[in-house]
């Protein structure tokens, strides 16, 4: 049987960076894929590296999120070196705006419910009103009474960093095995064996990445991966020339300037099929922002399903019972892959994980 | 180049970038461009290569161009009325109107 010094099981963001820099820690890495028509939150998100709002209640997400922001340019700009593809990275600060008083008193208070909890560590953020907003984004329109700034939040172009990152690993070496659906993993006496329909190989260890995936394999190695339904839509505009030099949590404008708008999350249905019900309201709220989009033309709308924790912050574990078995997911997959591959890939390949992961084991989910 | 298996009568004449076309009813402004030897409509908005009409259907957006001070149009999506005035697509359109070109 063949074998592997680490398998890796999914090829997504996760997946590959971890894949990524393990392999540039000298390991010998193999990535099982599945297949073209499965889910996969890795070219279905809106590409922000988003910090703002993120870990209200959950201080240790939230600066896990802002380190990952400040790991950005420095995973990119090796990315870019290996691969001479420019993954578009852009950290101007970040807007939610606001389109009622109470929105904007929501605004304020989830800011300063997460400075408070980091203990000052996150402060760095504005509330502006609506002046200070339109001397900054002179396009908005007149609905918008405020909004808060973020000084971490940017945006990447996730699906050239989707290819660069399969491109960059491939050069460091790593084997990477598409339509290879893991169907079995099974401890053995040095490590695991990892099989399916096309076959099986042997891992020292294994780590899974495997998205939704991770919820009926992890079980397997004494893992537990928890997952809620979230299904996500985001309209995507005709390009036009840049009027939106910032991003937002709903919105964002890419480099080649289309305007992507999406903030939905639906938890009721397995369905992909876009529910035009939802787009009229993202829609109309994205123009109640910038006027300016209600002239542009859709060419597409997409859906797909996030990787979502009950309480939506990641699980980084290594299994109890069987060392050497990882579970690593989380829904912002795009702002935390260079904290993946920076911080965590190297945890990793040293065996242990950090005390600051620890709030990030499973056992947090489990329903006492 | 391109020519029509069954041409019909060109009854029509429309403006591009300032030369006249013709074309015949029901044929869209792609169509008619190929046909008139026009093959390059737009410039790209990531490298500002030329580019023009491929798939015909509506799919590749490969065909925009500007009619009638329209922008962003799908030359393979609209049918050539009397007199149009079409222009190359130059990178984005500009969704503010004059305030950013």
């Amino acid at each position: 049987m063949e074998q592997a010094e680490i398998v890796i099981v999914g090829g997504g963001l996760m997946g590959a960076a971890l894949a990524w820099a393990l392999a540039g820690l000298g390991h010998d890495v193999l990535v099982l894929d599945g297949g073209d028509l499965d889910p996969r939150a890795s070219r279905a998100n809106l590409g922000l590296v988003w910090v703002s709002d993120k870990g209200v209640g959950q201080p240790d997400y939230a600066i896990l999120s802002r380190d990952a922001a400040l790991h950005w340019p420095a995973f990119a700009a090796v990315i870019q070196e290996e691969t001479g593809i420019d993954l578009q990275l852009q950290q101007p600060g970040g807007f939610n705006f606001a389109l009622s008083e109470q929105e904007l008193e929501q605004l304020t208070a989830n800011m300063a419910t997460i400075a408070d909890q980091t203990h000052g560590e996150l402060c760095s953020y504005e509330i502006l009103d609506r002046e200070e907003v339109r001397v900054r984004l002179p396009h908005i329109g007149p609905g918008v009474v405020g909004a808060s700034f973020c000084p971490y939040d940017g945006h990447v172009n996730s699906l050239r960093l989707f290819n660069a990152l399969h491109l960059a690993m491939t050069k460091r070496g790593v084997d990477y095995r598409p339509q290879r659906p893991v169907e079995l993993i099974e401890p053995t006496d040095d490590g695991f064996t990892v099989s399916g329909a096309w076959g099986a190989v042997r891992a020292r260890k294994i780590i899974l990445a495997a998205g939704l995936g991770n919820t009926r394999l992890a079980p397997m190695v004494g893992l537990y991966a928890p997952l809620v339904r979230s299904k996500g839509q985001v309209i995507v505009t005709e390009k036009c020339r840049p009027f939106f030099p910032s991003v937002s949590g709903a919105l964002r404008q890419t480099g080649e300037g289309s305007v992507l708008i999406g903030e939905s999350q639906e938890t009721h249905t397995g369905s992909l099929a876009v529910n035009h019900s939802i787009s009229a309201v993202l829609a109309e709220r994205a123009a109640r922002v910038f006027p300016v989009i209600a002239d542009l033309n859709v060419v597409r709308i997409w859906t797909g399903f996030r990787v979502k924790t009950p309480d939506g912050m990641p699980i980084y574990q290594q299994s109890e019972t069987h060392p050497g078995a990882f579970v690593m997911l989380c829904h912002s997959g795009v702002t935390l892959t260079a904290l993946h591959a920076l911080e965590i890939a190297p945890q990793i390949s040293a065996g242990v994980l950090q005390p600051r992961l620890q709030p990030f084991h499973a056992r947090r989910l489990h329903v006492s | 180049m391109f020519r029509k298996v069954t041409p019909g009568d060109k009854a029509l004449s429309f403006h591009f970038e300032g030369g006249v076309c013709s074309a015949e009813p029901g044929d869209t402004v792609a169509l008619a461009l190929l046909v008139a030897g026009i093959d390059s409509c737009r410039d790209s908005v990531v490298s500002g290569q030329p580019r023009g009409p491929y798939c015909l259907m509506g799919a590749c957006f490969e065909c925009l161009v500007v009619i009638d001070g329209v922008q962003n149009l799908q030359g393979c999506q609209v049918q050539v009325r009397e007199g149009m005035v079409v222009t190359r697509q130059r990178g984005g359109r500009h969704a503010l109107g004059d305030t950013l070109s």
